[in-house]
């Protein structure tokens, strides 16, 4: 099947999203003795049958290890596998499968370049530019490169509450000394989307690697690494219906042939003696030892379901959700505080209802049978930055539907009584 | 409305959680310690004083989750007047009740956190200022952090 990543946008054509729900078997249960709601979807997202069904058929039929057997197993694992990478460079419209490289996920993936490319190329005195509103996965693995390098991390500051990337010093900041500006996509707790192509564009032009972070992204929109025109982009796919343990690291190939590899072992050599060794060129020469070689098969499985779909059908579901969901619990009676963009958001909700911890309110809503997280979502710095401790967050998907979201607007009613009476 | 729930918010929690006691800071503390639960960002500080071995006075201050909060309250108005030996021991049993849900022995009013076992994301919360007097008592100044402890 081919991606629709670069193809126009697709005609109206409805998507039966009821029938596609049915697409995945967890969904039909009930917790609590109420059914489930299933709005953790910025944490990882469930599977559908098609992905549930390649891991089985995989496992039932073809399994062995990758590359080194000759047998016939080993050669349907190598295909498979092969396969998956040849995908994914689809899917992201990368120029080749050679510039895919297959991790445990995004922080891996984000790990990778730091240590491989990050040692390489930062130097004392270099800066990071990175945003406040990243991940801990993409800020720690350049804290641990700046502690070795003595390089110098910079952040862009996030504006308040309504959570966009205040730009007024970017230029500059590029121009003093940045070597890396590495930044999300769309941001995991307050559902920003930042304008990559416009900022990777700007970095480019100063000779500035760049690096996006897709983890939120890259099950929800359709993704052109040639149009956004960064050097890196990283994502899981467990957050795009995939299997957890398979992520893909997208480097562009110039780049990647002069890294130096990440892991030593297996399957990336060359040749090995006894002080020293060569490695294969890029991918392999960053794939270490036996791979997961189902999670890419289920990979996939994941990618060509999404694309069935069409993922600028999902976008477009995404925000019709997000801003169903933002204008519902707006308008609750016992005051709600709202994080993140009024318009143009994705697929999620940060708040905190007045006077009640955000882990109150999703133990409550847990007994309701709506599955929400709280807590600082991997988002310390912005949450100090934000002047609170944790948001609730409810984080939606393609299968939600806005009768779900009525629901959960109701019961964050019942809370609000529950605590504020 | 909400039966299930009304095992862990009972309504001496959900009284203490809105109107805690003995939240302030002391004006000449003997001893004082920091809790933290990075998890949910919880922070709590407790102050005790002594005299000889006896707490006279107690208090907190922080801001956490309706557990937590109720707990540190709670907890103050338990072991003001008690013998710093004592606390060991009411310690312990707190300890097993919201892990276990068990009661070994008396615990007076703090028998409303027998719920919490049920729900094991939440036994961090009710055992925080625990942990943060238990601190304090020991006397080194450290902080604790729930994910140095155990529970
Ligand atoms: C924006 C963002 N970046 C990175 C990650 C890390 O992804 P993983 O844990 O799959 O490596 C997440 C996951 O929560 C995320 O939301």
């Amino acid at each position: 099947m081919k991606t629709d990543a670069t193809a126009p946008p697709q005609k109206k054509k409805a998507v039966d999203w009821v029938t596609i729900r049915a697409d995945f078997p967890i969904l039909d249960q009930e917790v609590h003795g109420q059914p489930l709601i299933y709005f953790d979807n910025a944490a990882t997202t469930q599977k559908p049958r098609a992905v549930l069904d390649a891991l089985r058929r995989y496992y039932e039929r073809d399994n062995a290890n990758v590359h080194r057997g000759i047998h016939e197993l080993s050669n349907r694992a190598t295909a498979a596998f092969e396969a998956a990478r040849v995908r994914a460079a689809a899917f992201v419209n990368a120029r080749s499968a050679q510039e895919i490289i297959f991790t445990r996920g995004t922080t891996e993936s984000i790990n990778l370049v730091a240590q491989a490319w990050g040692s390489h190329n930062v130097k004392a005195g270099n800066r990071i530019l990175l945003t406040e509103m990243e991940h801990h996965s993409n800020i720690v693995p350049w804290q641990l490169l700046a502690e070795r390098t003595g390089a110098k991390l910079v952040y862009l500051p996030v504006t308040g509450d309504i959570g966009l990337l205040d730009l007024s010093h970017f230029d500059q900041w590029l121009a003093e000394g940045t070597k890396l500006f590495a930044m999300t996509h769309i941001s995991n707790s307050l559902g920003t989307i930042n304008p990559v192509s416009e900022l990777c564009a700007r970095a480019r032009n100063l000779g500035i690697t760049t690096l996006v972070d897709a983890a939120q992204s890259a099950g929800h929109r359709p993704l052109d690494v040639q149009e956004i025109g960064c050097d890196f982009l990283a994502f899981s796919g467990h957050k795009m219906c995939g299997p957890t343990g398979i992520g893909v690291l997208y480097g562009r190939q110039e780049v990647l042939e002069e890294m130096p590899p990440y892991q030593g072992g297996g399957e990336m050599i060359l040749n090995v003696d006894l002080q020293q060794s060569t490695w294969k060129h890029a991918p392999h020469k960053f794939e270490a030892g036996t791979p997961d070689i189902s999670g890419a098969v289920g990979l996939h499985a994941a990618m060509d379901y999404l694309d069935a779909i069409g993922r600028h059908k999902i976008a477009a579901h995404d925000q019709e959700l997000g801003a169903y969901a933002y204008a519902k619990v707006s308008r609750l009676k016992g005051g709600i505080r709202l994080f993140g963009p009024h318009i143009g958001r994705a697929g999620l909700v940060s708040f905190l209802l007045k006077d009640v911890h955000a882990h109150d309110v999703v133990t409550v809503a847990d007994q309701r049978g709506v599955a929400l997280r709280g807590g600082h979502h991997c988002n310390q710095p912005l949450m100090r930055k934000l002047g609170v401790e944790s948001t609730a967050r409810a984080s939606f998907y393609f299968y939600n539907t806005t009768t779900e979201i009525d629901r959960f607007s109701e019961v964050l009613g019942e809370i609000q009584n529950f605590f504020g009476g | 409305m909400f039966d299930e729930l009304n095992d862990l918010y009972q309504q001496v929690i959900l009284d203490h959680c809105k109107h805690p006691r003995n939240f302030r800071e002391l004006d000449h503390p003997t001893c004082s310690a920091q809790g933290h639960n990075p998890l949910c960002g919880d922070q709590l500080k407790v102050f005790l004083s002594l005299d000889g071995d006896v707490i006279k006075e107690i208090s907190f201050l922080g801001s956490g989750c309706c557990i937590s909060k109720a707990s540190a309250s709670l907890l103050t108005e338990s072991l003001k007047g008690k013998k710093k030996a004592d606390v060991q021991q009411i310690f312990d049993r707190v300890h097993e009740m919201v892990m276990t849900g068990r009661v070994t022995g008396d615990v007076g009013k703090l028998a409303v956190f027998a719920g919490v076992h049920k729900f094991p994301a939440r036994v961090k919360c009710a055992i925080l200022a625990w942990h943060a007097v238990m601190a304090a008592l020991k006397g080194d100044g450290q902080p604790v952090s729930t994910e140095n402890q155990g529970a």
